[in-house]
């Protein structure tokens, strides 16, 4: 579903990412681990647009994506929820979410979704009118994923989800992402915390200062001495 | 008398907050002072003149159109003056706004040259009288236009998808842009909307002190700024309130101080919410910006 081919891409001058390569096959839960600063986040912004690849090309479906605006590759069908969930802190929970649905023009999908979304997160149900910025770091991930969810993608890039939160609030963020990609929706996981990654995802790739050093299924990654020692502390 | 005051005050106020209402969704947007402000107000009045004296046009049209032009005028700015400058330094946009402004007053002044014109009311003399102030239809009809144009904007601001897009981009370009909101657009819309209401006013206090010249976008372009500032700059509500305290603090300064002090009360005020205040009356402080 997602080709990602030889990609370079950093900030001004400075290269962060060297030819990168990985896929996403469609229904599966893919991710991507590293230490901090090797360019997991670089890599989700190249994807979204928010960066251009100054070498190499992304696919998506088939159709290349390395030139694209970001709000071109939304409406194909990727979703990305930013590192530090950057929710619009002085909109409503609501209005959030209305952000979310803002390619769509099917005003009755778009209720049934935010019910849905209501109904995924009990919790922001009952915030609906406070803005977002009042709300605590567990309920403002799950308002940038319900947000995210809201425009229906077949792509969702989630940039660690678990950062910051409580061990129990991440345990049930995970339990969420594996039902949002039981009921369909591809996802591109990128997180530090291995272990409770590795736990979610089918595939793995293993990340270095900007290259890709190991992939492998998730489970054999778990397996792996090499990822034991660096990325499990064992 | 007091109150005679506070209405010709509000009626001042209610043009002041208009323009600042420009300054303030612009800077809100990109973070730059548009200097060119204040000639799309003095653009808006020339097009609302010649259209009612050149092509005898209803003013109600006029009016329409003048903000119409005005609107297009703030697009073509945008994108010849600052999205060339987009990635640049905030200082090469600040000298392209001030270029901007320069150029477009001298361009007035040599189609239009140096003389003042007479706009001719559209609205006859009629006076209305109360126990406690007096207020003509022209004033009438300013601050209606005025407070009408501000309720119309406030319910676009608040309730519209494109509204909430506007919001949504002045608070975190690059997450708007991960919803699928073109930025782009956004930002074309935001100097459409801003420079409209601009032109607004310009009608308006062309109408109300019946004269146009090529620099009367010069005071009014700077007190609308000072509003803005006043009500904390990027902030929608803060630029009517700072609009509107203007009018009458300035009104009041006349009446109770002199009259030569007139524009003198309007900074004076802005350095005093500038020591109180530093981020405005309604501003967000730096911290709660996070
Ligand atoms: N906006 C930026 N400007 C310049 N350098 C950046 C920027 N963002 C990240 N970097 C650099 O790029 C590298 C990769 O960062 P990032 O992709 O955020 O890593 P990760 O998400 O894996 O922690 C780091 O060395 C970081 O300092
Ligand atoms: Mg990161």
């Amino acid at each position: 579903m997602l080709k990602v081919e030889n990609v370079s891409a950093g900030y001004g001058g400075i290269k962060v990412l060297d030819r990168i390569s990985f896929s996403v096959s469609e229904g599966k839960i893919v991710t991507l681990i590293g230490s901090n600063g090797v360019g997991k986040t670089t890599t989700l912004r190249t994807i979204s647009g928010l960066l251009r690849p100054t070498e190499g090309r992304i696919l998506f479906c088939n159709e290349d994506i390395s030139k694209a605006a970001p709000h071109k590759i939304v409406e194909q069908g990727i979703s990305h929820v930013p590192e530090g969930r950057n929710v619009f802190p002085r909109l409503t929970v609501k209005e959030n979410l209305e952000m979310g649905a803002y390619i769509r023009k099917d005003a009755a999908g778009i209720r049934k979704d935010y019910q849905m979304v209501m109904e995924t997160f009990p919790q922001l149900a009952q915030r609906q009118r406070q803005t977002a910025g009042t709300l605590s770091g567990g309920e403002q991930q799950m308002l940038a994923m319900g947000r995210a969810l809201m425009s229906r993608p077949r792509l969702l890039l989630l940039d660690e989800p678990s950062m910051g939160l409580a061990p129990l609030v991440v345990l049930g963020i995970f339990e969420i992402i594996k039902e949002v990609n039981r009921q369909g929706t591809t996802i591109l996981l990128v997180e530090q915390n291995a272990q409770v990654a590795l736990r979610t995802a089918h595939r793995g790739y293993v990340m270095e200062t900007g290259r890709i050093i190991l992939e492998d299924s998730a489970d054999a990654l778990l397996q792996n001495d090499q990822v034991r020692k660096a990325y499990l502390g064992e | 008398m007091f109150i005679q005051q506070l209405i010709n005050g509000l009626i001042l106020g209610s043009t002041y907050a208009l323009i600042a209402l420009g300054y303030t969704m612009v800077y809100g947007i990109i973070e730059l002072i548009n200097f060119a402000h204040g000639e799309i107000y003095m653009f808006g009045a020339f097009v609302g003149l010649i259209l009612v004296t050149v092509f005898k046009v209803p003013f109600i049209l006029a009016f329409l159109l003048a903000m119409a032009a005005g609107a297009l005028l703030g697009i073509t700015v945008e994108y010849l003056a600052y999205r060339p400058l987009r990635q640049s330094s905030r200082l090469a946009a600040l000298i392209s706004a001030i270029g901007a402004s320069i150029f477009l007053s001298n361009l007035a002044l040599l189609i239009m040259g140096a003389q003042p014109y007479t706009f001719p009311s559209p609205f006859d003399a009629t006076v209305y009288r109360t126990s406690l102030f007096v207020i003509s239809k022209v004033e009438i009809i300013v601050l209606a236009s005025s407070i009408l144009l501000m309720i119309a904007l406030t319910l676009f601001v608040q309730r519209t998808k494109v509204g909430k897009a506007m919001r949504a981009t002045a608070q975190d370009k690059d997450t708007a842009s991960l919803m699928g909101i073109n930025i782009n657009r956004i930002i074309t819309i935001t100097f459409a909307i801003g420079s409209a209401l601009g032109a607004a006013a310009g009608v308006m206090v062309g109408v109300y002190f019946r004269t146009v010249t090529p620099t009367m976008g010069l005071m009014p372009g700077l007190k609308g700024f000072v509003a803005a500032v006043i009500g904390g700059i990027g902030n929608i509500p803060g630029a009517m309130f700072g609009g509107i305290a203007l009018g009458i603090a300035e009104v009041m300064g006349a009446a109770y101080i002199s009259s030569q002090y007139r524009d003198a009360v309007a900074f004076a005020l802005l350095i005093i919410v500038l020591l109180l205040k530093p981020s405005g009356l309604l501003g967000r402080t730096a911290q709660e910006k996070v």
